[in-house]
């Protein structure tokens, strides 16, 4: 144990030679330049593997979500409206803000592991889970003020005397004095809601 | 010869008695359309697609609308598109509940709804009234079918007292 120690310390200390020790045969030209466009390189890469990750084709590729949450969004106005403009599944559920995106992308690593052990790999096993899944999107919602819905629907620019009375008197009583997000009424908007008598019991 | 002679005559027949009973059905299905506006909906040939009519819009006024007699249950009077009503969530609770009333504003789901089938008043909505557009519907804004004839029960009495005096 002891030596094998000693042994991995000894290559840590070769490597570090090597990384602090003044390049012998590479100009220092090529190694600026060379480092930059490889660092251009690499990062469009990263992006470009990234934002191919933050497509709905991305998300549908797996049975769990083109079977279950996507077909459930279809018919709301999320997906069809009369202008056409829709939401597509990282709208909602990715922050578009750099570092809040990566924070998700990191969390999400998760999904994987949920992909590679069939954690929702049938109807049963998602029914029997989305209550767990849908609270833990509504607690970030609620964290992040919404965030997501407000990427779209801003308050500042919402027309009161286009909405509805209710909608109105709602949106001025509990949206403009912050006393509410957009997900404390808003739930169930684009997919079913979970079985919430679980949801009573368990509390 | 003769064989082929009367085949004909009775193809002529048949012809003819196919003729009138489809000249007698034309008949009665215009006399029906005519004495029942909605004897049909169709008003168009059997072999061509009528156009649709347009889909229309569903009243969205939030304004309570007065009930035509006193049992009927109320119409809503707002759009209720992707609302979910089934086993595991009912939408319209979440402002037509008792709780949920204080911030909604909304009316309460009537105490009948409360009632089991023995009249008992339970805690919450009862299984058997949960499903609310089974009698609670939206209002469209269409021109009715057909004149409507419906009398108000305050007419009908003051019409009787009118009478009897």
């Amino acid at each position: 144990m002891r030596g094998f120690f000693n042994r991995l310390m000894e290559r840590i200390k070769g490597y570090w030679r090597t990384l602090s020790t003044p390049s012998k045969y590479f100009s220092l030209g090529f190694l600026t330049i060379g480092g930059f466009i490889a660092g251009i390189v690499f990062w469009g890469a990263f992006n470009t593997a990234l934002e191919l990750t933050n497509t709905e084709e991305f998300c549908i590729s797996c049975h769990e979500m083109r079977d279950n949450v996507f077909a459930e969004l279809k018919p709301t106005i999320h997906y069809t409206n009369r202008s056409g403009v829709r939401a597509t599944c990282p709208d909602c559920h990715v922050p578009h803000e750099w570092t809040d995106k990566i924070a998700r992308k990191m969390a999400a690593s998760k999904e994987v592991w949920g992909k590679i052990f069939g954690t929702i790999s049938t109807r049963e096993k998602f029914l029997e889970k989305r209550l767990e899944l849908a609270t833990r999107e509504w607690d970030r919602f609620k964290a992040n003020d919404s965030l997501e819905c407000r990427n779209c629907h801003n308050f500042q620019y919402m027309d009161f005397t286009q909405q509805s009375k209710r909608a109105a008197d709602h949106h001025e009583r509990f949206l403009a004095s912050k006393e509410k997000t957009c997900i404390d009424c808003h739930q169930g908007i684009a997919h079913q809601v979970p079985d919430l008598g679980k949801a009573a019991s368990a509390r | 010869m003769r064989r082929q002679n009367h085949s004909r005559m009775s193809r002529t027949a048949r012809v003819a008695a196919l003729f009138s009973v489809f000249a007698i059905g034309a008949s009665l299905v215009a006399v029906a359309a005519e004495e029942y506006p909605l004897a049909t909906l169709r008003n168009s040939p059997i072999a061509k697609h009528p156009v649709p009519p347009a889909i229309p819009k569903v009243n969205n006024t939030d304004l309570r609308q007065a009930r035509n007699y006193p049992e009927q249950p109320p119409v809503i009077p707002h759009t209720i598109r992707g609302y979910q009503i089934d086993l595991n969530a009912n939408k319209c609770l979440t402002c037509h509940s008792r709780k949920a009333t204080e911030q909604s504003q909304a009316p309460m789901v009537s105490v009948t709804h409360f009632m089991d089938r023995d009249g008992q008043v339970r805690t919450s909505v009862s299984p058997r009234r949960f499903f609310c557009t089974q009698c609670h519907v939206t209002q469209k804004q269409v021109n009715p079918l057909t004149e409507n004839t419906f009398v108000d029960v305050d007419s009908v009495i003051s019409g009787v007292i009118k009478k009897g005096n």
